[in-house]
């Protein structure tokens, strides 16, 4: 069984390494400023002990004030798994910094949550739609939709 | 007031004894040689290898016999129309167990699931391909009228909308049950006369055209 890393005790390693960046600690995932967002994955992704080399699923999800984005990792050296989002406040225009040169396995997902929600993931070599077709008005997973 | 005297006369049970006799007596008279054999013309081959019939019903029997499905499972009802071609239900007991992967081979589009907004211009190219006669079942609440999801952005509420449809089996998926007596109304339907009909709609499209031209042709003169 994978086991499930305590977010304040990653989050107090992640402080040490960026002290500028704002994390707060949920009660069970770590949550990270978009604009040092990038950072935080690839120190997460390299740092021994951590190895978080997989990326099991990436979502979004939206509570009307903010778009967070979901991030579930996975160590499978370690065997040992984090939960990490990140919020994006401008309802326009949605911006994460894209994860494809981290964990390659983002690409669908990032496209994915960017058809259906609208978030635009900045590096993204591919971004365009995949489920709906050009042209459909709108994001369809957006709560305003309709 | 008064009854009349009844009008039928019922006969003594000797004298219907006797009009029996009658009639046994005259067949007995009158049928002495037997029938000849209507084809006793044809040499012993041949009799023994033809069978006389109309065009029609050996067209319609031919086509009713061998309906190809053009292989199109969209959804999860597709995993029924697998349990129908399997040997427990088993399609081929009506010659239709050869599911085509290409529609120009196929005559029934056995349209099974959900059909999406995405999926629908290849649906409509796939039913374009298939050759003359062709027939469609649609199969599941989705494909009647998109079910659960018939007000979602993303689905075509009812393959009617965008292909003429003969038979609908509902169900979420149908029983194979089902599917088995649509298939029956599906024969039905082929069976129903076929070139006849086609034929007598041109015949009456024809009548209806000249009644017509001999109508204007009265008003001008």
């Amino acid at each position: 069984m994978t086991v499930a890393l305590k977010a304040g005790e990653v989050a107090q390693k992640l402080a040490q390494a960026f002290p500028t960046a704002i994390i707060t600690n949920g009660r069970e995932a770590i949550i990270v400023p978009s604009d040092s967002f990038f950072e935080v994955a690839q120190f997460l992704k390299n740092t021994p002990g951590l190895d978080f080399d997989y990326l099991t699923s990436l979502t979004a999800t939206d509570y009307f004030d903010y778009f967070e984005v979901v991030y579930h990792l996975t160590s499978l050296k370690h065997n040992h798994s984090l939960v990490l989002k990140t919020r994006c406040y401008d309802r326009e225009e949605p911006t994460v910094p894209s994860v494809i040169s981290v964990w390659q396995g983002a690409d669908l997902q990032e496209r994915e949550a960017y058809d259906l929600m609208g978030i635009i993931f900045t590096g993204h070599p591919n971004l365009k739609r995949l489920f709906l077709w050009e042209g459909f008005p709108g994001y369809p997973l957006r709560k305003d939709y309709l | 007031m008064e009854v009349g005297e009844s009008k039928i006369s019922i006969p003594s049970v000797m004298e219907a004894d006797l009009a029996e006799g009658v009639a046994i007596n005259s067949m007995r008279e009158a049928y002495r040689q037997a029938i000849p054999d209507p084809d006793k013309w044809l040499e012993e081959e041949l009799s023994r290898n033809i069978l006389v019939t109309t065009v029609d019903a050996v067209v319609d029997w031919g086509r009713r016999c061998s309906v190809w499905p053009v292989n199109m499972g969209l959804a999860c009802c597709a995993f029924e129309m697998i349990a129908m071609a399997n040997a427990r239900f088993d399609i081929a007991r009506f010659g239709m167990e050869l599911l085509r992967p290409t529609p120009r081979q196929a005559d029934l589009f056995w349209v099974c699931g959900t059909i999406t907004w995405k999926m629908a211009p290849a649906l409509k190219r796939i039913y374009e391909q298939m050759a003359e006669p062709k027939w469609v079942l649609a199969m599941g609440s989705c494909a009647i009228s998109g079910g659960t999801f018939r007000e979602s952005y993303s689905v075509v509420p009812g393959v009617n909308c965008i292909l003429p449809v003969d038979v609908y089996v509902p169900g979420c998926p149908p029983r194979p049950e089902g599917i088995l007596y649509g298939i029956s109304l599906l024969h039905q339907k082929i069976g129903r006369g076929t070139i006849q009909g086609e034929l007598a709609d041109k015949v009456e499209e024809w009548k209806q055209k000249m009644k017509l031209e001999a109508y204007l042709g009265g008003m001008w003169k």
